[in-house]
């Protein structure tokens, strides 16, 4: 029935020769496999999921990277290009550059305000919540349901606070101060809302792990420390601020790219707007990718050069932000 | 106010400790934490409200009325929703994608997540690295290839095509190896020895020891599949899933905001209440598996 377990073939256990093996064959831990096994067994295994897998992300990688070098719409595959679209995207001079740079200056400047904002508040409600207070599991449960939900329900609940027509928001501050702005269409208050639906929607998850993270550290530190007279304030800074050092280097990584990503809030609450020459005062670089691709021309290969570049830069800035964190104070 | 009584009550202990003479906090200073805990509550919850109450305010009404309590209240705006067809395929269709698309992943990542665990094989690890590699790479790179990839096939504005690129997520797969990688190899040696299959082992030994974890990653992935909007908006045109017909539905209604809260209602409720029956749970798992929405 099934085939004889062939022998394992003799390996090579250093130079390049073991590193292949090590490669092929694995770190050599389990390598018993029993007579009479058939040897595609563990193919079998992750054979359902690897070939979703290949045809729906790793098939796409590449694809993404061929479009890119042709000349494609949705409606029509076109002719190659080459670097074309990345060599207007780089050119000062073209259509493309600034559009596409103000998106991307957008986003950065977004990034740049949120991620401090997102970090240290998710700390702030983390200590409290780490104070000896009842029933934290309830206002911890509270303070993470935002984060449960959909971007787009987000999305339309800021969008309807701040609405201009008798938005919640808009009627409590013209009956309160006589006055509103208009939220929604101007700038700077367009972002601001954008902000604050951001933080609403995430701040929770920052919170419930950092405060995973202060709840693992051991009392003994903070027994010694207020044994030698350290207050509240110096204990936070010199035992729970270091301890949380992995943890906070994950919460920052992974709130960078996702505030990279920022695309369902100005979506649903400004549309990009209020409108400008460049496309879009609260437009960040995946609506305008999104716009590109999907939208009016539907130009997929020059989305597709787009969405490439932005990959690129956000895995650079996610290098320099893991270097930065794991060698500071070191 | 707390007393040293209600830290028997809790079972996550504050790791907070006060220098000897200074046990316990003012009352006017706890007094103003739980205030300012309050107030925090209030404030993530007030949008919900509003967003429930407007919903509840038919037509001209919500120009006209701008109370949180509504004057009148009434369901109107729902049952004009539910009498759309288009709505009722966006509600199946997240139906459908969640409870299938939560199935399947769990089915195929932890039959491969089991191979990567326990079987040694040729190029095993190659095949783990270019898994984990996708892991790292950012999701905006994917999106116009899967897009042309799904329009080649035919599948635009398909079912299959709002759950087919959920699927092929890796997360599961390493999730679920680290699980198996925890559990201590003897019972399913034992089982081995007696000469059960490969298949065999997993289903009637590992699998049902890893009850906890694939709890952990249903109820993540059913949130990842209910929650999701950018792929279901570039492609849908109407056979959608409730995220991505939401915005079609507010830029269909921008003048009637109550239909389009009441929209925004009905997809949040199934959410809400799996969060409100599991909530400890999910918090945790979220807290533990560190994934970020």
């Amino acid at each position: 029935m099934s085939s004889m377990a062939a022998a394992t073939p003799g390996r090579p256990r250093s130079g390049i020769g073991g590193l292949l093996s090590r490669l092929v064959w694995g770190s050599g831990k389990d390598r018993r496999r029993r007579i009479g096994e058939n040897r595609t067994t563990p193919y079998l295994f992750i054979l359902p999921h690897f070939a979703i897998f290949s045809v729906m992300i790793l098939f796409p990688f590449f694809l993404g990277i061929w479009i890119s070098l042709h000349d494609s719409t949705a409606l029509r595959d076109g002719p190659f290009v080459g670097l074309r679209w990345y060599q207007q995207l780089f050119d000062p001079s073209s259509f493309q550059f600034p559009r596409f740079w103000n998106s991307v200056w957008n986003t950065i400047i977004f990034v740049i305000i949120s991620t401090p904002l997102l970090i240290g508040l998710g700390l702030a409600l983390a200590a409290l919540l780490n104070q000896q207070i009842r029933g934290r599991n309830i206002f911890r449960a509270i303070y993470f349901v935002p984060w449960t939900l959909s971007v787009s329900v987000v999305g339309l609940t800021w969008w309807w606070m701040f609405n201009g027509n008798a938005g919640f928001i808009t009627l409590f501050m013209e009956s309160t101060l006589g006055w509103s702005p208009n939220w929604l269409a101007t700038t700077p208050w367009a972002w601001i809302t954008i902000l604050v639906a951001t933080l609403w929607w995430t701040i929770g998850f920052n919170t419930i792990i950092l405060l995973a993270g202060m709840q693992a550290i051991a009392v003994d530190l903070y027994e010694a420390a207020s044994i030698d007279g350290a207050n509240k304030w110096q204990q936070f800074k010199s035992i729970t601020l270091p301890s949380l050092r992995p943890i906070l280097l994950l919460v920052i990584t992974l709130q960078v790219i996702a505030s990279f990503q920022l695309v369902g809030q100005p979506q649903l609450m400004t549309g990009g707007g209020p409108p400008s020459e460049l496309g879009g005062e609260t437009a960040p670089v995946l609506l305008h990718v999104f716009g590109t691709g999907f939208g009016g021309r539907r130009e997929l290969s020059l989305a597709a050069a787009m969405a490439i570049i932005v990959a690129a830069i956000m895995i650079a800035v996610s290098i320099v932000n893991f270097r930065l964190f794991s060698s500071e104070r070191s | 106010m707390a007393t040293a009584l209600d830290r028997g009550l809790e079972k996550d202990q504050p790791v907070e400790l006060q220098a000897a003479g200074t046990r316990r906090r003012g009352g006017v200073g706890r007094v103003l934490m739980y205030l300012l805990l309050v107030v925090i509550a209030a404030v993530f919850i007030l949008p919900l409200v509003v967003v429930v109450s407007a919903s509840l305010k038919f037509s001209a009404e919500i120009f006209t009325d701008p109370g949180i309590l509504p004057a009148d209240p009434g369901f109107e705006n729902y049952t004009a929703l539910f009498a759309r067809a288009e709505f009722l395929t966006w509600f199946r269709n997240s139906a459908i994608v969640s409870t299938v698309g939560t199935f399947v992943t769990l089915t195929i990542t932890s039959l491969s997540a089991y191979a990567f665990a326990r079987i040694d094989f040729p190029f095993k690890n190659l095949l783990f690295g270019v898994l984990i590699t996708t892991l790292v790479l950012p999701g905006i790179m994917f999106l116009v290839p899967q897009f042309k990839l799904i329009a080649d096939l035919g599948l635009y504005n398909t079912l299959p095509a709002l759950v087919l690129p959920g699927l092929a997520g890796v997360f599961g797969v390493f999730f679920m190896r680290q699980f198996f990688l925890g559990l201590p190899v003897e019972l399913e040696e034992a089982a081995y020895v007696d000469g059960a299959s490969r298949l065999r082992t997993f289903v009637a030994i590992a699998l049902p020891l890893a009850g906890p974890a694939l709890a952990t990653l249903a109820v993540i992935t059913f949130l990842a599949f209910w929650n999701d909007y950018l792929w279901p908006v570039i492609i849908c045109q109407d056979n959608c899933t409730l995220p991505a017909g939401l915005r079609l539905l507010q830029s269909q209604y921008t003048g009637d905001p109550g239909l389009v809260m009441a929209g925004a209602t009905v997809a949040a409720i199934p959410v809400l209440i799996l969060y409100l029956l599991l909530q400890r749970y999910i918090v945790q798992s979220v807290a533990s598996s560190g994934i970020k929405g």
